[in-house]
């Protein structure tokens, strides 16, 4: 249940953007997880509503922006989709896939008053 | 709850005791905090900023009227922030602390069961005679597994985690001050049992080890991708057991090599001791490049001096 753990760090994230950007209350929370982390958007949403609860963030909508898999053939030298970590060069079969994109994970934006 | 792991409130156990939930050191850490990233400043609650108390939040039924439509003031701000950020930082701090002692850390993660206390169990045993050796263990409850290193005659430490699923780095970096982790020695850290959670922690260590026993599925890299990706070594214990088993070894380690194609793979028997030598000489290998860049460090400050 990492999930509760990435909740509670995007509540520290949060309350240290509110002290130091002056706000009092967060409308709405931007979250880009890729798609090739270890993150299940379903159980992060579960818990972000249980972690924000009595926060400056309390009631906020969360936006999750999913970021696709992006790997780099070796073989074919060039970028292929990659939608897991095992996944093989749509081209050419090969194994070898250096990820380019959607190993991220990061709080992007907030809506706030 | 917790504010980093998310574990229960007060449930993360060092040695039976009670671990500070500040989350700030609670004595004198001496490690540097690696100078390009920036410092994390704490929240303090103030008259002026309640911070993630309800009363303190509560925008009361007037606040409420106050936001009515078209008297929002509702603004975008730009945060573009590492949501584990937090515990990089601890993890780099605590790997540069480790690579400035020549301590050569290893995280050994897999899932329950696989056989991972009996790996370090013969470990110790085999290198006991020239190697200074200590270990982390992580576990939700019991002190069991650090009871059973301790009887080998090392010093351990048993890190309970309470609900918590594996260990983070600011737990380990309170683990290597208790431990006293002195110059020129091994540290194991053996996490929580749990192929998931453990994968997106980095603990500082210098590399992560995996332990898959043959007893488990063949599938089992493709089922748990992150933790077989994030390793450097895959240990297939428990191999004595192949004969009785249907399990095929060649298509584990095919799995797992699809999943991170530069993974190095040993099979073992860690109760019966085939294959073992072949990871005590990697931990040697790897113990003697940290003591390289060790004296590398300490050359250069010399040199700077």
């Amino acid at each position: 249940m990492h999930e509760m753990s990435l909740a509670e760090n995007v509540l520290q994230i949060i309350e240290e953007a509110a002290y130091h950007q002056s706000f009092t209350r967060v409308k709405t929370v931007w979250l880009e997880i890729g798609q090739l982390t270890c993150v299940e958007p379903e159980a992060l949403r579960f818990c972000f509503d249980v972690v924000m609860h009595g926060s400056v963030a309390q009631h906020a909508r969360l936006e999750i922006i999913g970021i696709p898999g992006l790997g780099w053939c070796k073989t074919c030298m060039q970028e292929v989709p990659m939608a897991t970590l095992y996944a093989v060069c749509s081209q050419c079969g090969n194994f070898e896939l250096e990820v380019l994109c959607g190993d991220t994970l990061r709080v992007k934006e907030l809506e706030v008053e | 709850m917790c504010t980093t792991c998310g574990c229960g409130h007060g449930l993360i156990q060092i040695d039976g005791k009670r671990l500070q939930h500040s989350r700030k050191p609670a004595g004198a850490i001496r490690y540097r905090m690696p100078a390009n990233l920036p410092r994390q400043t704490s929240l303090k609650a103030s008259a002026d900023y309640p911070v993630h108390k309800p009363d303190l939040i509560d925008f009361g039924s007037g606040a409420a009227q106050a936001h009515a439509s078209g008297m929002s003031q509702a603004r975008m701000v730009k945060i573009e922030r590492d949501i584990l950020a937090k515990n990089n930082l601890h993890a780099e701090a605590n790997r540069c602390y480790l690579t400035e002692r020549g301590i050569f850390a290893l995280n050994l993660v897999s899932s329950p069961g696989s056989g991972k206390t009996t790996l370090l169990v013969q470990t110790i045993a085999a290198l006991r005679e020239e190697q200074r050796m200590y270990v982390i263990e992580g576990d939700q409850q019991t002190e069991n597994d650090a009871a059973r290193i301790r009887a080998c005659g090392i010093s351990a430490l048993q890190i309970n985690t309470g609900k918590g699923c594996h260990l983070d780095a600011y737990m380990v970096s309170q683990g290597i001050q208790r431990l006293a982790v002195r110059e020129d020695s091994v540290l194991f850290i053996e996490n929580v049992g749990n192929l998931v959670c453990p994968a997106g922690f980095d603990l500082g260590e210098a590399h992560k080890v995996v332990i898959l026993s043959v007893t488990e599925g063949e599938d089992k890299p493709l089922k748990y991708p992150d933790m077989f990706r994030a390793a450097d070594l895959l240990l297939l214990n428990k191999c004595d057991l192949l004969p009785y088993l249907t399990f095929d070894p060649e298509l584990a380690i095919n799995y797992a090599c699809r999943i991170n194609p530069s993974l190095r793979v040993i099979q073992l028997s860690a109760l019966r001791g085939e294959g073992m030598s072949e990871w005590i000489d990697w931990i040697k290998v790897g113990y003697h490049q940290v003591v390289t860049s060790k004296k590398k460090i300490e050359n250069s400050q010399h040199h700077v001096d």
